[in-house]
This record gives C-alpha cells, sequence and structure tokens, in this order.
C-alpha cells in the first residue's frame, strides 16, 4: 500500500514527521518499507538569509547581495524586483541542481560576481508566481535544508500490509491506526464545494433483491457472491481532466490520473479502500443490472483489451444482453467511461472473498480491486462511501444525482461480541495492565466495550472494518499492539528445561558429520532437484524448472554435479559431503501418502589426497583405497563395527552391508569432466537404519605389559584367492594370541610366478600374562601355513 | 687394533645420522662391513687362532656397536641443531582440513545458545501433508496468508513443507508439556534462485510450550538470544502476521553494516529483520490436542542462510549452494 502523507493529514491532524510516522505505523501495525519525498528535486536547496542587499553598480534591475546560507557569506547577484535584507530566501548554492535540470554554477553578471542563486516560487515549481523571490515567514536556521523547513511536497509512504489487516489497505484505515496512537479523532476529508451537501437518499428495500436506481432496474441473482450491492445513477456529468489536487492524490500514492470519474473511483478506492466501478449508464441494454454468476464460456471484453472467456463459478455484473464487468475484478470494455460519457451508474458493493480470489487466479488477473476484496472489505460502510462518492463526483464531474440511490443487502452481517478476561490478557501477555487501558485502547481503535458476563471480563464488539477479529487472542494481539511490543520487558524468567529428548536423527547427523570434517571433508547442502532419468520417483507437480522436476533418489547425483561445477571451475581437488535428504515414492497405507524419505551421506573424492608440499616431489590422488576407509568409518561411526562387511560387487566398487543388509556402496563415478581430472570416487551410505541404534559401551581394556612377538609372512597367493580369505584363515588358525594383522606389502612382477602375487603380513602375537616364548609363535605360524596352502593354495615366500 | 681407532674415527667423525649409517654400513654392513669381513674370514684360521681370534673380533664388533649407538644418541639429541642449513621459513606440511557449512555452523551456533535455554532438537520430514503444514497451523483455506507460500507440491495433499512449523504440530502431538525444541531443517518454496532467494533453503524454528508461558518469555528469550548471537545489540519487535501465532512480531535488530544508522543494506531503516515469531495460535494448540487454556506458548522462525550472509558478508546466496571448494575452504580456516 502506497500512502500519500499529507493525505493522511487530511483524515487525521497530526504533526509527525514522515520518517516518524513511518516508524509509528512499523511499531504499531504495519511494517512501513520506505519513505518517498516527492519533491526529492528540490533536496539541494538551503534556507538562506539575506545580510546586505545593495544595487548592482552597472544595472538597473539587479541585486548584489551577501548571502548567509550556514557558511561564510556569499556574494549573490540577484535579479527580482524586490530584495529586503534580514529577510529568508529559498537558495540554490554553486553545484546545486534545480528542478527541471538547471545545474547552478559560480559566474559573473555584469562584472559582479554570483555564488549561487535566491529562487523564487516558479523555479522550484511550487506554483507559478515568479514575480520575486519567494520571500520565507519561517523560523529556520540558514544552511537548513529547504525541505526540512519547509515540509513542501508530499511523501510516499510504502507500507507492507499483511493479509489478515485489509482495513489498512486505505488512507482511512492507516488514519484509524495513527488517531488511536495519538488519541486524536478521524475526519473524512472536505469535499469541495457545494456538493458536499447534495443530499443522497436510499431506497428503501429491506430484505428484497431488487431495486430500482432511478430507470435502472438492479436486480441481486446471487447473494452468495455479493452479499451487498448498492448504486446510484448520476447524469450530467462531464468527462475531463480532474482538479489538481485530486490528481496529485492520486500521483502521490503510486497512481495514475485518468479522467475527473475514473480518478473519483480510484480515489474511494485508495483513500477509503472501496472499489467502485463507474459504468457508462447509457450502454447498459434494457436498464437492467444483474448480479449472477456466468454461464460456462460467456465471453468478454475487458477494460484491458483482453477477450475473456467465463466459467460458472465466477460471478458478473450483466445488462440484459451480456456481462459488463467480472465481480470484484474488472470491469468490460462496453460499458466503460468514454470522453463522450454524460451518464453513469456508480457501483459500489462488497463481493465474497474466496469467489474473487478464485476468479482472479483464473484469470490470471489481479487488480487493486481484487487485492481489496479478497481480503475482505467493509461491508457496513458501503452505503456512507456511496454517499461521499457521489457528492465528490457531482463536485469534480458536475451532473445531478437521478433518484434515489439504492443498497441491496439481503442478509445484514451481524458482529458478535468477542470475550475478554482480564486475568486472560495478563496470562497470554505476562504483564498486567489497569481495566480502563485496556477499555481505552480498544475503544481508540472503533470496538465497543462492555461489561462482559463473568467478573473481570468485557463483551468487546469490533468495528465493522476489523472483521479479522473473532476470538479472545485476536483482542490480547490489539492490546499488546496498543500498549507497544517494546513497553514489554525482557527479563528471562525462570523455565522447565524441555521434556522432549533429542531427536536421534539429528544426533546421529551430527555425529557423522563431525567424523567427514575431522576427515578433512567439505560439508555442502546443495539443492535436491534432479533430471528425469536419474532414477528418481517423486516428482514436483508445479516444479520450478521443468529440466529438474524430480527429487533426487540419491546424493551422489547432487555431489556429482558439484564436483562437475567444480572441475569446470578448474578446481581439481574436490572433497566434499553432505547429509541429507533423498526421497522414493510413497509406500501404501497412508493417506495421502507421503514418500518415504531416507538420511544419506555422500561423500565424493577426487583429486590429490594431500596438499602438495616442497619435501614431496609428487603427491598421490584419492584413490579406491582412500574411498574403502572412509566409507568403512562413517559406516562403522553410524552402524557400529560388529556385522559390518564392504563386499566387493561387480558393479561397482564395494557394497556396504550392517547385519547382512545393503546399506551403502563405494563407486568409481563416471563425470562429466575435463580429460585431466583425476578420477573421482563416490559414497552413498543410507543412515536411516542407523537412527536410534544404541552404540555398545565402551569399556576400557587393560593395556598389556608383555612384549608383543611380531612374525612378518610373505605369502605367494594364486589368483583365485583374496585377501579377505587370508586373513579370515590367519585368524582362525592363530588362536587368541593373535592380537593384530596387517597386511604390509603387495608385490606382482619380477621374482613371481605369472599370474600370483606376493602378500606381506605383519602378525602380532602377545599374551596378556607372560612373554611369549619363540616356540609357541612359530608353531602357530607353521599351523598358518599350511593351513593356507591347503585351503587357498597360498604358500610362504621362501626367497 | 688399527680397524678399532679407525673406526672409532670414523664414527666421531659422522656429523649427522646419514652419515653415521654410512659408517655403521662400512663397519657392520651383513654384505661387506670390515668388521663382518673379519668374521668372515675366521672359519679359515686353524682352530686354535680361531678361539682368540674369535674373542677379539667379537669383542671389537660389540665395541664398534656401542661407539655407533652411542653417537646414534649424540646426533639424535643434536638433530635440530645439525639441521643448521635448513631454510626453516618453508612453509609447514598442510593436510586438507574439513569444514562445515556456513549454514550449518549458524545453526550450530544459534542452537548453543538454545540448548542453555533448556532447548533439545526436533526433526520431521520435508515431505508434509496440507494438514501439517497449513491446516492444523490455522491457515485458512484458500486464503491470501496462502500467498505467503508459495508451494511446491508432490501430489494431491501432499507438498514440500514450506516452513518447518509441521514439527511443532508432531511434537506438540507425540509429546507433553514442557516443551522446548529447536527444529533446524530443509523448507521449499516455489522462489525462483537469485541472489536472496532458493527454491530450498534451511529454517530454524523455536517451540517453547508450558504453564505460565507469556509473551514476556518470548520477548525475553529472543533479545537473550540477539544480544548472545550479535554481540550485545538493540533489538526492535514489531507486529505481524502468521496464522499460526497471535500476537505475533518481527525481531529486529540493529542494522549489523551502519550500526543503525541507515543504509543500502537496512534500506535506511538502521533495522534488520532477523525472525519472526509469536504465541502459539490457541487453535494450533488445540489442534495438537494440548489444553490451550492450561497452556500457553510461543515460537520463533528464521532463515539460516540469510544470517550467513550476514554474518560471512556473502553478497549472493548462490554462493552457499554452488559449492566452489574455494568457498568451503575459506570457512575452514
Amino acid at each position: 500500500m502506497n500512502a500519500s502523507y499529507e493525505w493522511l493529514r487530511a483524515f487525521v491532524n497530526f504533526d509527525l514527521s514522515p520518517s516518524e510516522l513511518a516508524d509509528l505505523l512499523t511499531r504499531r501495525c504495519a511494517t512501513v518499507d520506505g519513505v518517498v519525498g516527492m519533491r526529492d528535486d528540490l533536496k539541494d536547496i538551503v534556507i538562506a538569509r539575506v545580510v546586505e542587499a545593495g544595487p548592482h553598480p552597472d544595472s538597473d534591475h539587479l541585486w548584489v547581495t551577501k548571502v548567509d546560507a550556514g557558511g561564510e557569506l556569499l556574494d549573490v547577484v540577484c535579479g527580482a524586483p524586490v530584495v529586503t535584507k534580514g529577510t529568508l530566501y529559498p537558495f540554490a548554492p554553486v553545484g546545486a541542481t534545480l528542478p527541471g535540470g538547471l545545474k547552478i554554477e559560480k559566474r559573473k553578471i555584469r562584472g559582479e560576481t554570483s555564488n549561487g542563486m535566491l529562487c523564487s516560487a516558479r523555479e522550484l515549481q511550487l506554483g507559478s508566481d515568479h514575480a520575486g523571490i519567494m520571500a520565507l515567514d519561517i523560523d529556520a536556521q540558514p544552511g537548513a535544508g529547504f525541505l526540512d523547513a519547509m515540509k513542501v511536497g508530499d511523501s510516499r509512504i510504502v507500507v507492507d500490509v499483511l493479509p489478515n489487516r485489509p482495513d489498512l489497505l486505505s488512507h482511512r484505515g492507516l488514519a484509524r491506526e495513527i488517531a488511536a496512537a495519538l488519541h486524536k479523532q478521524v475526519n473524512d476529508p472536505k469535499i469541495p464545494g457545494t456538493a458536499a451537501s447534495v443530499p443522497v437518499s436510499f431506497v428503501s428495500a429491506p430484505g428484497k433483491k431488487e431495486a430500482k436506481a432511478a430507470n435502472i432496474t438492479v436486480r441481486l441473482e446471487d447473494a452468495v457472491g455479493c452479499p451487498r450491492y448498492a448504486g446510484a445513477v448520476i447524469k450530467g456529468v462531464k468527462i475531463g481532466p480532474s482538479p489538481e489536487w485530486l490528481s496529485q492524490r492520486i500521483v502521490s500514492a503510486g497512481g495514475r490520473s485518468i479522467n475527473n470519474v475514473v480518478d473519483v473511483t480510484n480515489y474511494m478506492l485508495l483513500g477509503f479502500g472501496q472499489p467502485m466501478h463507474a459504468f457508462d449508464a447509457a450502454r447498459l441494454q434494457g436498464n437492467t443490472i444483474i448480479i449472477r454468476r456466468a454461464s460456462a464460456n460467456e465471453p468478454i471484453r475487458t477494460l484491458d483489451g483482453a477477450d475473456r472467456k467465463l466459467s460458472r463459478d465466477m460471478v458478473v455484473i450483466a445488462d440484459e444482453a451480456k456481462v459488463q464487468a467480472i465481480a470484484g475484478v474488472i470491469g468490460g470494455s462496453t460499458s466503460e467511461v468514454t470522453d463522450g460519457t454524460t451518464e453513469i451508474f456508480l457501483e459500489v458493493a462488497a463481493f465474497d472473498p474466496k469467489l474473487t480470489r478464485a476468479t482472479r487466479k483464473a484469470l490470471g488477473v489481479t487488480t487493486d480491486a481484487s487485492y481489496r476484496f479478497e481480503r475482505g472489505i467493509d461491508t457496513e460502510a458501503i452505503p456512507e462511501l456511496l454517499a461521499y462518492a457521489v457528492r465528490l463526483m457531482i463536485a469534480v464531474a458536475g451532473g445531478t444525482l437521478s433518484g434515489k440511490a439504492i443498497d441491496i443487502y439481503p442478509v445484514a452481517a451481524k458482529q458478535e461480541p468477542v470475550k475478554l478476561r482480564m486475568p486472560r490478557v495478563a496470562t497470554v501477555l505476562g504483564e498486567t495492565f489497569a481495566p480502563a487501558d485496556i477499555r481505552n485502547d480498544l475503544k481508540g481503535l472503533g470496538f465497543q466495550v462492555r461489561a462482559g458476563t463473568g467478573t473481570n471480563a468485557l463483551a468487546v464488539v469490533p468495528p465493522s472494518w476489523r472483521r479479522d477479529v473473532i476470538d479472545e487472542i485476536d483482542l490480547i494481539e490489539e492490546i499488546a499492539r496498543s500498549r507497544g511490543y517494546d513497553s514489554f520487558s525482557s527479563e528471562l524468567l525462570p523455565f522447565r528445561p524441555s521434556g522432549v529428548p533429542d531427536a536421534p536423527a539429528y544426533l546421529l547427523e551430527r555425529k557423522v558429520r563431525e567424523l567427514l570434517v575431522g576427515l578433512g571433508l567439505l560439508e555442502v547442502r546443495p539443492m535436491p532437484f534432479v533430471a528425469d532419468g536419474k532414477g528418481a520417483t517423486v516428482r514436483v507437480s508445479n516444479p520450478l524448472a521443468e529440466d529438474e522436476p524430480f527429487l533426487r533418489s540419491s546424493i551422489l547425483d547432487s555431489l556429482a554435479t558439484l564436483a562437475e561445477y567444480n572441475l569446470a571451475r578448474l578446481q581439481k581437488n574436490v572433497r566434499l559431503f553432505e547429509i541429507g535428504t533423498v526421497f522414493s515414492a510413497a509406500g501404501k497405507g497412508t493417506s495421502p501418502a507421503l514418500p518415504v524419505e531416507a538420511m544419506h551421506a555422500g561423500m565424493v573424492l577426487l583429486g590429490q589426497s594431500e596438499p602438495s608440499h616442497f619435501s614431496q616431489s609428487g603427491t598421490r590422488n584419492f584413490d579406491e583405497w582412500d574411498a574403502k576407509w572412509v566409507a568403512q568409518v562413517v559406516a562403522e561411526a553410524a552402524f557400529g563395527a560388529a556385522d559390518l562387511r564392504l563386499n566387493v560387487i561387480s558393479d561397482g566398487l564395494w557394497e556396504i552391508a550392517s547385519g547382512g543388509k545393503s546399506v551403502g556402496r563405494v563407486s568409481r563415478l563416471n563425470l562429466n569432466v575435463p580429460v585431466w581430472a583425476a578420477p573421482a570416487f563416490g559414497i552413498e551410505i543410507d543412515l536411516t537404519p542407523a537412527i536410534g541404534l544404541k552404540s555398545p559401551a565402551t569399556t576400557y581394556r587393560s593395556l598389556p605389559n608383555t612384549p608383543p612377538v611380531e612374525v612378518d609372512l610373505a605369502l605367494l597367493v594364486p589368483a583365485a584367492a583374496t585377501s579377505e580369505q587370508i586373513e579370515e584363515v590367519i585368524r582362525k588358525e592363530a588362536g587368541d594370541l593373535l592380537e593384530s594383522v596387517m597386511l604390509f606389502d603387495e608385490f606382482r612382477g619380477k621374482g613371481i610366478p605369472d599370474g600370483t602375487r606376493s602378500l606381506a603380513w605383519r602378525l602380532t602375537f602377545r599374551s596378556p600374562e607372560r612373554t611369549l616364548k619363540d616356540k609357541e609363535v612359530q608353531g602357530r605360524t607353521a599351523k598358518i601355513v599350511r593351513s593356507l596352502e591347503e585351503k587357498l593354495g597360498v604358500r610362504q615366500r621362501t626367497s | 687394533m688399527k680397524i678399532g681407532e679407525e673406526a672409532s674415527a670414523a664414527i666421531a667423525g659422522a656429523s649427522d645420522l646419514a652419515a653415521l649409517d654410512v659408517v655403521r654400513t662400512a663397519l657392520l654392513g651383513r654384505k661387506a662391513g670390515q668388521v663382518t669381513e673379519l668374521l668372515k674370514i675366521l672359519p679359515q684360521l686353524p682352530p686354535d687362532d680361531r678361539r682368540e681370534a674369535g674373542a677379539v673380533v667379537n669383542a671389537l664388533k660389540t665395541a664398534v656397536g656401542e661407539k655407533l649407538d652411542e653417537r646414534n644418541a649424540e646426533l639424535s639429541k643434536a638433530a635440530p641443531a645439525a639441521a643448521s642449513d635448513a631454510d626453516l621459513t618453508m612453509p609447514g606440511r598442510a593436510r586438507w582440513l574439513g569444514a562445515k557449512h556456513p549454514i550449518t555452523l549458524v545453526i550450530e551456533e544459534i542452537e548453543e545458545i538454545f540448548r542453555d535455554l533448556g532447548f533439545t532438537i526436533a526433526v520431521g520430514p520435508e515431505a508434509e501433508t496440507e494438514w501439517y503444514n497449513f491446516t492444523s497451523l490455522n491457515f485458512p483455506a484458500d486464503h491470501p496468508a496462502m500467498d505467503m507460500h508459495d508451494t511446491l507440491y508432490l501430489s494431491e495433499g501432499v507438498l514440500l513443507r514450506t516452513h518447518t512449523s509441521p514439527v511443532q504440530m508432531r511434537t506438540m502431538q507425540s509429546h507433553k508439556p514442557p516443551i522446548r525444541v529447536l527444529s533446524p531443517g530443509n523448507v521449499y518454496r516455489r522462489d525462483f534462485f537469485d541472489a536472496s532467494h532458493a527454491p530450498m533453503f534451511a529454517q530454524i524454528e523455536g517451540l517453547c510450550v508450558d504453564e505460565g508461558i507469556s509473551f514476556v518469555d518470548l520477548k525475553a528469550v529472543l533479545t537473550h538470544f540477539a544480544n548472545r548471537f550479535f554481540g550485545k545489540t538493540k533489538t526492535r519487535f514489531r507486529p505481524s502476521f502468521f496464522p499460526f501465532t497471535e500476537p505475533s512480531a518481527e525481531m529486529d535488530v540493529e542494522c549489523v553494516i551502519c550500526g543503525g544508522s541507515g543504509c543500502a543494506s537496512c534500506k535506511g531503516t538502521g533495522w534488520m529483520e532477523i525472525l519472526g515469531s509469536g504465541m502459539v495460535h490457541p487453535r494450533v494448540l488445540k489442534a495438537a490436542g494440548i489444553d490451550d487454556e492450561k497452556y500457553t506458548g510461543w515460537a520463533f522462525g528464521m532463515g539460516p542462510a540469510r544470517i550467513a550472509k550476514l554474518r560471512y558478508n556473502i553478497p549472493d546466496i548462490r554462493i552457499l549452494y554452488d559449492s566452489d571448494v574455494r568457498f568451503l575452504e575459506q570457512v575452514a580456516r
């Protein structure tokens, strides 16, 4: 809502500056997003006092003056008929730009230097008087800004009105809040001239759905779509430009002046929040207006020139022949007011918010009118505003009211009182207020306040423009606003800690995140949208981008894109992780069925395994063994080491399995990358099954005091045997004295028969109680070697 | 014992550990060490000489070994000084550092402050029913309030949550007061990606429900939060509207860029909008099955990405999601 500061002052008399007003509105009811000075073209002009004035030695009409503009005295030459010593004038110093673009420079006028210009009203575009410079009868310091000192020029106050307060979508509505804050009254602006006292009387037709305004019969067929319909016929109007004051109002509030009749309807919308429509009455077929639903595909050409087809749930204003306006949204071009119009039917109605909203959404047209109707207007104000509008119309466009006005309102709305319990106010707000203050706050906002049933309770009837107030809590908010949020204490009070335990999923996420950061990976939080063909099954029905309509089923889809993004920016070392949600199609049973969500951890490794350093000639790239380790520690952190396996798979590298169930995989990533890019490895683990798993208690194991015995075993391994199988045999045969097994070398090539490789293991034996004898270890080693040969064809390397 | 003297001189002359290693090999090396060679000769000597020579050579070997060990210990101790020609201005050996995302850092910082005030963490699904996302939160059906939440739908009645408030509802359904929870999570809006909007972004909400909880508690906790998070700062509460809270309030803090004098970042107001909040609407408590006469509560919500933008002086929110490793590493240091 764009409000004019001056227009607001026409409703309520206040002395606040535009920025003070903005602050008041922001703290009280609606945030002001900006204050725009309408005369910022005068920002360079300052107040100056003429301290010396004498005739120009070389001219009979020029003055030579000395001017105090807040600094050193300036020599200024002036061509006005009269310059009075000691008087304040508007002054444009050197460097200033006048409205219209003239830039003031230092110059010589007939030999005398002039450092600026004393200005006339016309030069400042403040009127047409240029007979002389503008003597200012104000109390201001020389050097003060002209705009600050003179309060000339309107300001536009940009107000962010939230959906619950449609009453603030007008100057009168905002004025009510200002008046309540300052304990003042709201008065409707006076209509100029004699039209202000034109009598406007209404046809009395209680409960009826049909009435006649002059020669026009109005029939309300759809009282749901249109609860109230009022109107009047004005004959003999003369279309023309609006008077200056009216067009100024419209422009200050961000609108555009069209002509006197249209400007009046816009004045009523912006000033009072009531959309109105003026039909050219001569164009209405059969002198009839019918408010009804449209028929299917009924056509209309609207004011914006568009041909539209309507549907049966849309409310229209029609004459005998066809639709003349779409109720609450936009008028039709047939009965549009034109320069030749002399007779108008002025419509002031209330249309159903939900139907208006549905219609404007279906048609894709939002107007100032639809914006207000879908939020709700003040239905009770309709007759009063119709009368005001008729008088204003006559004042600016001439003509006379023909016959009586009509007001069809079959079912009058009732405003029920809302009960307000004083103790409840204190409970919710945490502070106790004097009942008298509460009453005054509410009365100031137009609420009627009576004693309620029960002690300490009030019965409060909201004003007709506050349909948002229906519950006690709504009244409590009114009180809090009126008292001012800033007036409340902000001292911490004692509290009971939460009875809700931390979410296990969050704890797991945090644990895994800490681990991955410790492993040197960088966390990312990408968008989860992916293209078709990525195996995703959950589609957004109204996606933002048609090329990415799906929700991902794998985190690696997101990470692969980010890796490619980095490579494209020549970042060749990429180590990213994300813990996030992936989606798959809904299971059956629930209604409505939600997709299945899983918490996955994804990791991508590519490029150098560590930063370069001068001490090493080259650095190693991340390889599958790095990926395997990361996968293993992350999976262990989530699922525990017991029953965790990384199984070799044919279509990737490893499948991560916990308790026999697959929970993730490690794979080489096929990226769309430059040739110089290092191989990329991806890990994806479904953490969902690990949520809430209790990790086994870690207990201290006493550290041994006995010495270990280490045995290195170099083995010749045939192609069919795996490291895992060998380790299994070693562990089985070594018995309980084996402390650890570590593979420390793999070798193929010279000295090793084709099709075999050499694997070297270091076995550490230890007894916690005693020093082991060589014989014991030798015996076990021999047994291991025998068993390896029997079971796997693995032999000990001799040379 | 010529070898003995030579050996002593060579050992003493080794100026660093590497040189000593060379000496050790020259003396005791398995293949061609001088002492080893002597030992190899022993079997060729006549048996009588062999015993005597054996004793001598073995004593020599032991002595040489001891001398080598002594020198080794000396050099090991003196090692730093010995590297006198090393250029110590050269850089240390780096390791990759990991880093949490700036949004995570902001969430964790918020979390830490609220943990001190008795809050725990709650989470919920990102795909939600209309009931949890709107209806139960007192959003009137087909009302302009819905325009504030441009929604991505998955199917009839199923959507991507537009705020983390459904977690509030789920928490209130499953737990009795006292409830003090924070719910961080991703939310979705049908907003095009630009410098300040993303179709998916993180949100963090707080909910407090108990007996005797009032607007004063709300103001106190949120003011306390602002002072801890932004450093001692001025705050301002102004009326707002959210269907699920009443009274509703937005909290501003003094602009962190200009300190309140007005700048482009704060649109000249001197204030920065930080969070939306309010007393939980009685209808929301009712919808969750909580006695709205006995219990009252308050809630707030804010966007960590916006705060990260402020905190790290990031000009464009897309930088947070683009994930250039150079950006992510800036946060690691």
